[in-house]
């Protein structure tokens, strides 16, 4: 079971008391309509998979409720860091 | 293999007789044995019979490796547990020990005609043999290969054990209790930190308990361990599982070492273990050699025997020959020599060994055979003789024995290691993969990290031989019964990969996971591809690294406590009245209140009438509810659901759509705009969490400029839906502060005053089409509230239902479930629903989605209303539905039925469904195949009841 840092309450926690929430840093569309269908099926589906770092999002549930977001090596599992939600990315 | 009890050593106390069974044959032992030494001590050559061929087998191995000595041990009714291993099983008063996999006896067995038959069972038998007919597999071939092949049989009463489970952290685990184990923990310990060290035997001390020299020192050092207050010892506790940084998972089995009568308390101790630094001390296991006849009884590991000789007492037989292609065979041959175990010979492949290891022997008298190898064993449930030749190939010798020990070499166990995704390097010398550089904070000491001086020795893949592989049995799997032939013709057939060649050949893949088989598989799979073994590759290390009870794993969580069963405050009271009960969403909810003996069917036509006749009152409070607060609420609810918030005024109501953003329906329900900044959110009974959560989402990650904030309510209110004509009757006398007028208080809205003295929310909806009012109370009163509507309402009949007649009255309304009458894939249009969509709204979630290419398209499945021709037939949920019955098989489905029931309001069944093109084929009569007959049904408008909605307003 992983041990997470949530950057809210500053503390390192049981993986059980997470949800995990996708990729990170795809922001929705402000004026949706603006897009074509290409763009749109690119925001609702499609997501990098990498292998090595990834940029994910958590959310403390059972914790603070707070949505946060962190940086996991897929092959490993180590989290390289995590931070608040509207930071820039890591 | 004769064995017998030495006349002195061992660790076991010979004042302290214990008597047992096996087979149901009375034996006895001493306290400190083992099953199988004690047994070996009796006398006792055959354990088993083998998983494919039904080969007489004996004891291999004196650990938790051993492949063949498997035992079913039964401590009473529902206490039975197949499969262990005998050398794990410790020995106590009314031991009921059996053997497995044999048929009528382990000494005259039916299914061993399968070894005769052996060359028609080679690797892929059963997938190359049993593939035709396919109607045969499940009735013929299943059924039969279950019966044959197989270890211990699954008990099949409820265990009648409990278990327990804790947590424990340390800042050092130590896994192994031998000498490096124990000397890392006494170093971790002396440095302050809570050390923790977990050893899966019977007593503590690895290899240590089989070399009389090192116990004055285990003594000494286990008393200094238990000295320190910073130190916890678990024996008899399986690390079974290494986990993401270093968390370990372990058993504790804390009664099956004590007769049935001694046993108190929790069976098993499941610990969960958070360590900062991890010490693997799991020692080695030695590898057996692979030759023809190499799993005849009293052919074994010579660790086991020395293990048996020095630690028991026990001597393994009269006449010992050793197999060795390492120095440890020479060693254990003096040792077994000097506690009284007569060796026949040494018989070495290696041309020269140390030279202090030759002397040795021969001034103890024992004949040395140097570059010879065994090729045949004589005896078939025991050992009788061993043929032995220069170089395998050579004129051919017999020596006559009792048992044969082999000295092949050993393995690091980096099980753990390699769970904890610790790298691994060849090494030559071992002929096995050792530990690499660290990873975590995780090292690994003593033998498992190729750190103990076992002398050396060379690596062989399987012994030579002048008999060509395809005649010989000689067995690499001993638990799964996989012959280094086998293995050769799967790379034969083309297998390259050794994970390929262990699922084709299923080398390693018993319940041992090949503690003693898998590097001499990867051994001849590499000479047979005539590639190196580290281009062939490693199979995967996975937990448990022995088998573990469901029992542990479960801990508490069964019964009543497998999951949380959520009550409502009303629920005592439905109890009381009769009520039956459903699950829905872990709530338990009352599902029909029958009277005087009447079935489902007689009480809901009696609830439903009693709605649209009289009055009726339910339980909603399982509803979901979310308060949402704030200046920038109505923005907030107006971006989320499909629907117009912010023109709604205070005091009034509106459904809600919920979609996510692809565009389908995920929730819906009801909301009451509170004031200007309040709303009184509503979702289904299981998408309560759901819902918040999405909010949560929105609101936190993609508008924080909204000024919101949300809060679940769920299980504040109490909620009491009081529906039918006769509702503001029934609830008039009961209300303070409200105007319950029509004019006054109309459909769709809310006000908030006092009901039987109780604050109130109360919300004049309705889900079955009748005037209806939804009293929500804070949960502490809502019971107190239902009694007085229940008591005020009985001059009216006023009659409890339950979650089925609200099922059956919403749906003569065509009112949607949300997750039956939608599945996920089910947009506003498909529904029918287009009417709650804003169309004014410049966005909302999955707006976008409602204009994406396939959700426009035509031919999609659309909500309609079923009517069968029969007017009794009540069709299935989840029925499907095709335009001409008359097609062949498979059919064109044009969709399914997605709610059904008997109408007591209209006399005749109902229907919703979902149809391709369904609002189209409004008229036109389609099929519904069932086994047996069609059901023929003509597709209308999904509202069955009151259409234009007058007595919503009453």
């Amino acid at each position: 079971m992983l041990l997470i840092h949530c950057p809210y309450c500053d503390e390192d926690r049981a993986e059980v008391e997470f949800v995990y929430g996708g990729e990170a840093h795809i922001a929705r569309p402000l004026d949706p309509s603006a897009l074509d269908d290409t763009q749109w099926e690119s925001y609702l589906y499609l997501r990098r998979n990498p292998r090595g770092r990834h940029h994910e999002r958590w959310r403390h549930t059972y914790g603070c409720g707070r949505f946060f977001n962190a940086v996991r090596d897929t092959v490993s599992d180590v989290i390289e860091t995590t931070y608040k939600a509207g930071e820039a990315r890591r | 293999m004769s064995g017998y009890r030495l006349p002195a050593g061992g660790r076991i106390d010979r004042s302290r007789a214990i008597a047992f069974t096996f087979d149901r044959r009375g034996y006895r032992g001493f306290e400190g044995d083992s099953l199988a030494s004690a047994l070996v001590a009796s006398g006792v050559t055959l354990f088993g019979r083998s998983f494919k061929y039904h080969r007489p087998r004996g004891l291999l191995a004196a650990g938790v490796e051993e492949p063949n000595a498997l035992v079913t041990v039964t401590r009473g009714t529902g206490r039975t547990t197949p499969n262990l291993r005998a050398p794990s099983v410790p020995l106590h008063g009314g031991l009921v020990a059996e053997s497995q996999n044999r048929y009528p006896s382990l000494g005259f067995d039916l299914g061993a005609i399968n070894d005769r038959l052996g060359a028609f069972f080679p690797a892929g038998f059963y997938n190359k043999t049993f593939m035709w007919p396919r109607s045969a597999w499940e009735k013929l071939y299943e059924p039969a290969i279950r019966r044959m092949a197989g270890l211990g049989e699954s008990p099949t009463t409820r265990d009648a054990d409990h278990y327990a489970a804790t947590y424990a952290h340390c800042e050092t685990l130590v896994v192994g209790g031998g000498p490096a184990g124990i000397d890392a923990a006494l170093t971790a310990a002396e440095a302050g930190g809570r050390v923790i060290l977990i050893d899966e035997g019977e007593e503590v001390g690895g290899g240590a308990l089989a070399d009389p020299g090192q116990w004055a020192w285990l003594a000494d050092a286990l008393a200094r361990l238990a000295a320190m207050p910073n130190v916890r010892i678990l024996s008899r506790t399986t690390a079974f599982g290494f986990y993401h940084q270093n968390f370990i998972g372990a058993v504790e089995r804390l009664t099956d070492h004590l007769a049935p009568t001694d046993a108190n308390g929790a069976r098993e101790r499941l610990w969960r273990i958070r360590a900062g630094e991890v010490v693997l001390a799991q020692g080695a296991i030695e590898r057996p050699l692979v030759f023809d006849g190499n799993d005849i009884p009293g052919v074994m590991l010579a660790g086991a025997a020395r293990t048996l000789a020095l630690r028991y007492g026990v001597a393994v037989g009269r006449r010992v020959v050793v197999m060795a292609v390492h120095d440890s065979g020479w060693r254990d041959a003096l040792a077994l020599a000097e506690a009284g175990v007569v060796i026949a010979a040494i018989v070495d492949l290696r041309e020269t060994v140390d030279a202090a290891l030759l002397a040795a022997a021969k001034a103890a008298g024992i004949a040395c055979h140097l570059g010879h190898a065994v090729t045949g064993v004589a005896g078939r449930k025991a050992v009788s003789g061993a043929t032995i030749a220069p170089g395998g190939t050579g004129a051919a010798q017999r020596i006559a024995c009792d048992a044969l020990l082999m000295a092949g070499g050993w393995t690091p166990s980096v099980h753990l290691w390699s769970q904890a995704r610790g790298p691994l390097r060849w090494d030559d010398s071992w002929g096995a993969y050792l530990p690499d550089k660290s990873i975590e904070r995780v090292r690994c000491v003593g033998a498992c990290s190729g750190d103990w001086d076992f002398g050396g020795g060379v690596a062989v893949a399987a012994l030579p031989s002048a008999k060509p592989a395809h005649q010989q049995k000689a067995f690499v799997d001993y638990q799964n019964d996989v012959k280094s032939r086998d293995i050769e013709l799967a790379v034969r057939e083309g297998y390259r990969s050794i994970e390929h060649i262990k699922r084709y050949t299923t080398n390693g893949m018993a319940t041992d996971q090949g503690k003693t088989s898998n590097l001499n598989g990867l051994r001849i799979a590499s000479e047979a591809l005539a590639r190196p073994v580290t281009e062939v590759g490693l199979t995967t290390f996975r937990p448990p690294y022995t088998p573990q009870t469901f029992g542990a794993l479960i801990g508490h969580h069964k019964d009543a406590l497998f999951q949380p069963l959520r009550k409502t405050a009303i629920d005592d009271w439905a109890a009381t009245n009769g009520a039956v009960f459903e699950n829905v969403a872990q709530w338990r909810r009352a599902r029909y209140f029958p009277q005087g003996g009447e079935d489902m069917h007689a009480a809901v036509a009696r609830e439903c009438r009693a709605v649209r006749d009289g009055v009726g009152m339910f339980d909603a409070s399982t509803l979901g509810k979310i308060e949402v607060v704030g200046p920038d609420a109505a923005e907030f609810l107006n971006r989320m659901y499909t629907n117009p918030w912010k023109s709604l005024q205070p005091g009034r109501c509106r459904y809600g759509l919920l979609l996510r953003e692809d565009g389908f329906i995920t929730d819906d329900g009801v909301a009451g705009r509170m004031a200007e900044d309040r709303f009184h959110v509503t979702t289904t009974t299981g998408g309560a969490a759901r819902v918040l959560a999405m909010m949560e989402d929105y609101l936190q990650t993609e508008w924080s400029d909204l000024d919101v904030w949300l809060t679940s309510t769920t299980e504040h209110w109490g909620v009491i839906a009081v529906q039918g004509p006769r509702a503001r009757d029934v609830i008039a006398p009961l209300v303070e502060g409200i105007d319950l007028s029509p004019d006054a208080f109309p459909h769709m809205a809310v006000r908030e005053g006092r009901i039987c003295g109780a604050p109130t929310r109360l919300f004049r909806v309705s889900f079955t089409g009748e005037l209806g009012f939804e009293i929500n109370v804070p949960a502490d009163d809502a019971r107190m509230v239902w009694q007085a509507v229940h008591a005020a309402g009985q001059r009216f009949g006023i009659t409890p239902y339950g979650t089925e007649t609200m099922h059956v009255l919403r749906a003569e309304k065509g009112f949607i479930i949300v997750g039956q009458d939608t599945d996920g894939t089910v947009t506003p249009g498909d529904a029918g629903m287009d009417w709650a969509v804003g169309k004014k709204k410049p966005d909302f979630v999955g707006k976008r989605s409602m204009m994406r290419p396939d959700i426009v398209a035509s031919g999609r499945k659309q909500l309609v209303g079923l009517l069968t021709e029969d007017p009794d037939e009540v069709l299935e949920e989840g029925a499907q539905i095709v335009a001409d019955p008359n097609q062949p098989v498979p059919m064109t489905m044009l969709g399914h039925v997605t709610s059904s029931y008997w109408s007591a309001t209209l006399g005749r069944s109902i229907a919703l469904a979902l149809v391709r093109d369904g609002r189209a084929r409004t008229g036109e009569t389609l099929h519904v195949p069932m086994p047996g007959k069609t059901i023929r049904a003509v597709v209308g408008p999904t509202v069955f009841y009151d259409a234009e909605g007058s007595r919503l307003n009453d």
